[in-house]
């Protein structure tokens, strides 16, 4: 193992239920070296839902709530409130955030309160075999699809902002050095910040999204289908656009807010 | 509001609000709530006093996110309570589970209103005795306390958090909407700010918040001691289960709690818990002949129509029946050696409440003995102290 590995990873509980070719594994690496980037190992927690990606923190050597399906945002924002100096980094899939976790994405994005969101989007449910999600793009053949996806998929990115998140990008796995900057960048950030990483299902997106078998390819492919966002920059159509949508520093956060209220209203804290 | 020499102060208060100041008594640092009649003065009052006192106060998008929130609240430290009725209990349900497997101490209050669904939110219910046991998924055993008066209340509410403290355990305080929104005088705590000392013994080990530097992974799949998941092995896994149903049923004589009235030489006993205790010890009285001025209501009219019923009844001479009653603090687990033990030269028994019988088949399961009646009343209305009256006369065989 690494240097990075041996700090950051249990080595009892490898090896990691991750199937082979899965991009958990460069998403695990690049929010470990976000956080050693900005060596706050001491200072971060980890927080997750249910659904693969949801276990990227659990081999993390530090303190990590796994819990229930959709539910990880509402842990987190009463572990934040508890513990308000600290950081706090969500592990969620599409599955996770976009279909049984929307509300609570909805309503802490809105209060822009300072959590740090990787959304995982391998485009499937994964973990139950291959059923359509959300992210699923139309058309495709799924368990539950079977004569082919009839819903829009719904683009995680957009929803933030529109809801005021104050930091929202979006990569690929093919990006990870990007990838790892704007992680630490989100937990640097003072607010909510929602990053969404294209990631490859090789065992069942590759089945029902891609026809593709190999991790590499369907990288290739989810690379190749997006092109770099720009200010000003006319969309090209048919492509996912990547980078940093917003980065918003003057935002007003959540808590924030709430400590705003109180000193307004001259309320001591006992 | 007069104070004395004790630390204690009396105050009238609403059993919602003294649910809200037990809970800063005890210590409760943060609350999530979702407005739902009838507990929202819970979540009314908590939302001003938690942040004056140095705590935290969020309102959640739904209940879920709710009893999540306390949950997260917990690991960060922090003593955490929400509080809901009927639907919200419902949606919760997932997240109880949750916490009895990560074994996290929260305290969730049910104001109960009728069910099922919208079902009738103004009015009163104890339909959900069973939910509160088993409402979760899956095999755990659970602590519920079911105050019937504005006292317990508060001293409920303080005892959830020192229970849920003392077994890593979610406790429930299973209220409903008569004591939810009755005001009665009752003693808290002199000082909002003053946090109970905390002398309870541990049941099962305290264990390390975060950010202690212990790594901790906190689990919702069944996991050894390091956290490790052993979902996949059987063995291990039944072992898992046990020792968190074995950790409650196993102190039962710790946690039970009953009160017994005038057991010395009955042969009749009222088991109840809950509102209904309260008609329940009035029909013992009348029962005994005991005249409880406390029942005649203020107004005139009411008190001529009431005086004119009191005293019929009155006059007829009951001091002979030997009446006594029961009432049981904590519903579960079920008390039975504290049940068994009172109820021992009893033979027959009356469970008088508001569902359709269901804590009487608990009772029947444990008095085998014993001729067990189960006084269902479903609808919103508390029995009255006539009906239970009625309903011990026809037991003991007096014509009226």
């Amino acid at each position: 193992m690494n240097k990075l590995y041996e700090k950051y990873i249990k080595k009892e509980s490898l090896p990691t239920l991750f199937c082979p070719g899965c991009g958990n594994g460069i998403i695990q690496i690049a929010a470990m070296e976000a956080m050693e980037k900005l060596g706050i190992k001491d200072e971060v927690a980890c927080v997750s839902g249910i659904g693969c990606s949801s276990w990227i923190p659990c081999y993390y050597k530090l303190d990590v709530m796994h819990t229930m399906h959709g539910r990880a945002l509402a842990f987190a924002e009463g572990l934040k409130l508890a513990q308000p100096d600290k950081k706090i980094v969500i592990f969620t899939g599409d599955g996770d955030s976009l279909a049984i976790g929307g509300n609570h994405l909805v309503h802490a994005a809105a209060r822009n309160i300072d959590l740090t969101v990787v959304l995982v989007n391998n485009y499937i449910y994964g973990m139950t075999g291959g059923q359509k999600s959300p992210a699923t793009p139309k058309g495709s053949v799924t368990k539950t699809s079977p004569f082919g996806s009839i819903d829009e998929p719904i683009n995680g990115c957009k929803l933030v902002m529109a809801l005021g998140a104050s930091y929202v990008a979006r990569w690929t796995t093919a990006h990870p050095v990007q990838l790892a900057k704007s992680i630490a960048d989100g937990i640097d950030h003072k607010g909510f910040s929602f990053i969404e990483v294209l990631s490859q299902c090789p065992v069942q997106a590759g089945k029902s999204v891609f026809g593709e078998k190999d991790a590499a390819t369907i990288m290739q492919r989810i690379k190749d289908n997006t092109y770099m966002h720009k200010d000003g920059k006319t969309p090209e159509k048919g492509k996912i656009p990547i980078g940093v949508f917003r980065h918003d520093e003057t935002a007003e956060e959540y808590i924030e807010k709430i400590e705003a209220k109180l000193k307004e209203q001259g309320i001591e804290r006992g | 509001m007069e104070k004395n020499s004790t630390g204690s102060k009396e105050v009238v208060l609403q059993g919602n609000e003294a649910c809200a100041k037990g809970a800063l008594y005890a210590g409760c640092r943060f609350f999530a709530g979702y407005p739902i009649t009838p507990s929202t003065e819970i979540i009314e009052m908590m939302s001003g006093e938690m942040q004056k006192a140095g705590g935290a106060f969020i309102q959640m998008e739904d209940e879920i996110g709710s009893a999540c929130a306390i949950i997260g609240a917990r690991w960060g430290g922090k003593k955490a309570m929400t509080a809901t009725s009927g639907p919200g209990y419902t949606l919760m349900q997932e997240a109880i589970g949750f916490a009895a497997v990560t074994e996290t101490p929260i305290v969730i209050v049910n104001v109960q209103r009728g069910g099922p669904s919208t079902g009738q939110p103004t009015l009163s219910s104890q339909q959900d005795i069973y939910q509160a046991r088993y409402g979760s998924h899956g095999d755990y055993s659970i602590i519920v306390l079911a105050p019937s008066s504005v006292q317990e209340m508060y001293d409920f509410t303080v005892r959830a958090f020192e229970l849920a403290e003392q077994f890593r355990t979610p406790v429930i305080l299973l209220a409903d909407e008569v004591i939810g929104h009755m005001r009665e005088k009752i003693k808290i705590s002199d000082g909002s700010k003053t946090i109970r000392s905390a002398k309870q013994k541990y049941v099962v080990s305290p264990q390390a918040d975060f950010f202690q530097g212990e790594n901790t992974l906190v689990e919702g799949q069944l996991h050894d001691i390091m956290g490790r998941r052993i979902g996949h092995i059987a063995t291990k896994s039944g072992e898992f289960i046990t020792n968190i149903n074995k950790k409650i049923d196993d102190h039962v004589d710790v946690i039970a709690d009953i009160d017994t009235y005038f057991m010395d030489d009955a042969d009749v006993a009222i088991v109840a818990y809950g509102s209904v205790a309260r008609p329940a010890m009035n029909a013992v009285k009348l029962a005994r002949g005991i005249k409880d001025d406390r029942i005649i209501p203020k107004f005139k009219i009411l008190r001529d129509l009431f005086k004119k019923g009191v005293q019929e009844t009155i006059q007829t001479d009951y001091s002979h029946l030997q009446v006594g009653m029961v009432k049981i603090n904590t519903v579960w687990p079920f008390p039975e050696e504290l049940l068994r033990e009172a109820t021992r030269d009893v033979d027959v028994v009356i469970v008088p409440e508001m569902n359709v019988g269901k804590y009487s088949r608990e009772v029947e399961r444990v008095l085998k003995d014993k001729t067990v009646i189960p006084m269902s009343k479903c609808g919103g209305d508390i029995h009255t102290p006539s009906e239970i009256l009625d309903e011990i006369l026809k037991e003991v065989g007096v014509d009226e």
